[in-house]
């Protein structure tokens, strides 16, 4: 029990906001920074926070271009993110086996 | 909500998150079922202008179409301008129970969206290539591939974009496919095909639809 609590941990991903991130970006390919905040319902600052958060542990690519006169920011998981999510995940499956 | 509180709601929102961000979920059963009573309607005005009934077959529908004038339309004109209403019925309709149903759902469908966007582009496309087919078709005085050229383009259509709404869409795709190519070889009975594939196929998968998503 523990060692799950551990993993959970360890992935850095025990946080509803950044894991939600993470589960769009992983079966999505480039997704833009407005779609993620209509996805989670999120104000900018709260998700640029956790996105950052993201970047440190090198789970996401961070892509800045112009579209026209616009900025247009998107996001793509690393091989890195994509296996710490998959650890994530194990985990959460394992901790609701136990409890059955 | 903390996960280690509550894996089972946590992995729900995973779940959930994952198929709004690629499955256009909005898509409403009653979207389907006015796409198919409009069809319906469309058809039933294509029997009164040809004079005929359905499974009637002292004549073949298209050849009679030549000769015929009535409301003050030739076969030209009154195909088209029959198409017309039929589609943007269609559409419109579609459009609306969709706004209604994403409403409920909390997905956006603005037209930015770019999974809105990609599924457009996927059904709307081989729809598009299709209408210029059919075009060309009656350019040539071709009408009895009219009925199996739109079955088999919307089969198409369906089959494109299927993969961003549910799967029901890829089996209807299809089915119209299927009843297309049948209506090739089939030729007089057009009308009752399409009205098979675009009224009653739809109706029925909006009403199996709209049980299981809403």
């Amino acid at each position: 029990m523990k060692e799950i609590l551990s993993i959970l941990k360890e992935t850095k991903l025990d946080n509803r906001i950044r894991l939600g991130i993470m589960s769009i970006l992983v079966v999505n390919d480039w997704v833009e920074f407005k779609a993620l905040k209509a996805l989670l319902e999120l104000t900018d600052g709260n998700l640029a926070s956790h996105i950052k958060a993201l970047e440190k542990e090198d789970y996401i690519l961070v892509q800045k271009k112009f579209v026209g006169k616009k900025p247009q920011t998107t996001y793509q998981v690393t091989e890195k993110g994509k296996k710490a999510f998959e650890v994530h995940l194990a985990a959460l499956e394992q901790l609701i086996d136990r409890r059955n | 909500m903390n996960p280690k509180n509550n894996p089972s709601a946590t992995l729900e929102e995973i779940r959930s998150l994952m198929e709004r961000s690629t499955r256009f979920i909005s898509l409403s059963g009653l979207s389907g079922i006015s796409a198919g009573i409009i069809a319906l309607i469309g058809v039933g005005f294509v029997y009164a202008f040809l004079e005929t009934i359905p499974f009637e077959s002292k004549s073949v529908y298209y050849e009679e179409a030549f000769q015929i004038k009535k409301w003050g339309l030739n076969y030209v004109s009154f195909f088209i301008l029959n198409a017309f209403f039929v589609i943007t019925g269609a559409i419109f309709s579609g459009i609306y129970f969709t706004y209604r149903k994403a409403k409920k759902k909390r997905q956006k469908v603005g037209i930015h969206d770019a999974l809105t966007r990609r599924l457009l582009i996927n059904l709307l496309v081989p729809l598009a290539a299709g209408g210029v087919f059919c075009l060309a078709l009656l350019s040539h005085h071709l009408i009895g591939l009219l009925a199996p050229t739109t079955l088999i383009f919307y089969g198409l259509a369906l089959l494109n974009s299927s993969k961003f709404t549910y799967g029901d869409m890829r089996n209807l795709g299809y089915l119209e496919l299927c009843l297309g190519l049948l209506a090739l070889f089939f030729l007089p009975y057009g009308l009752e095909f399409w009205a098979l594939g675009f009224g009653f196929l739809h109706i029925f998968y909006g009403v199996k639809m709209y049980r299981k998503y809403e």
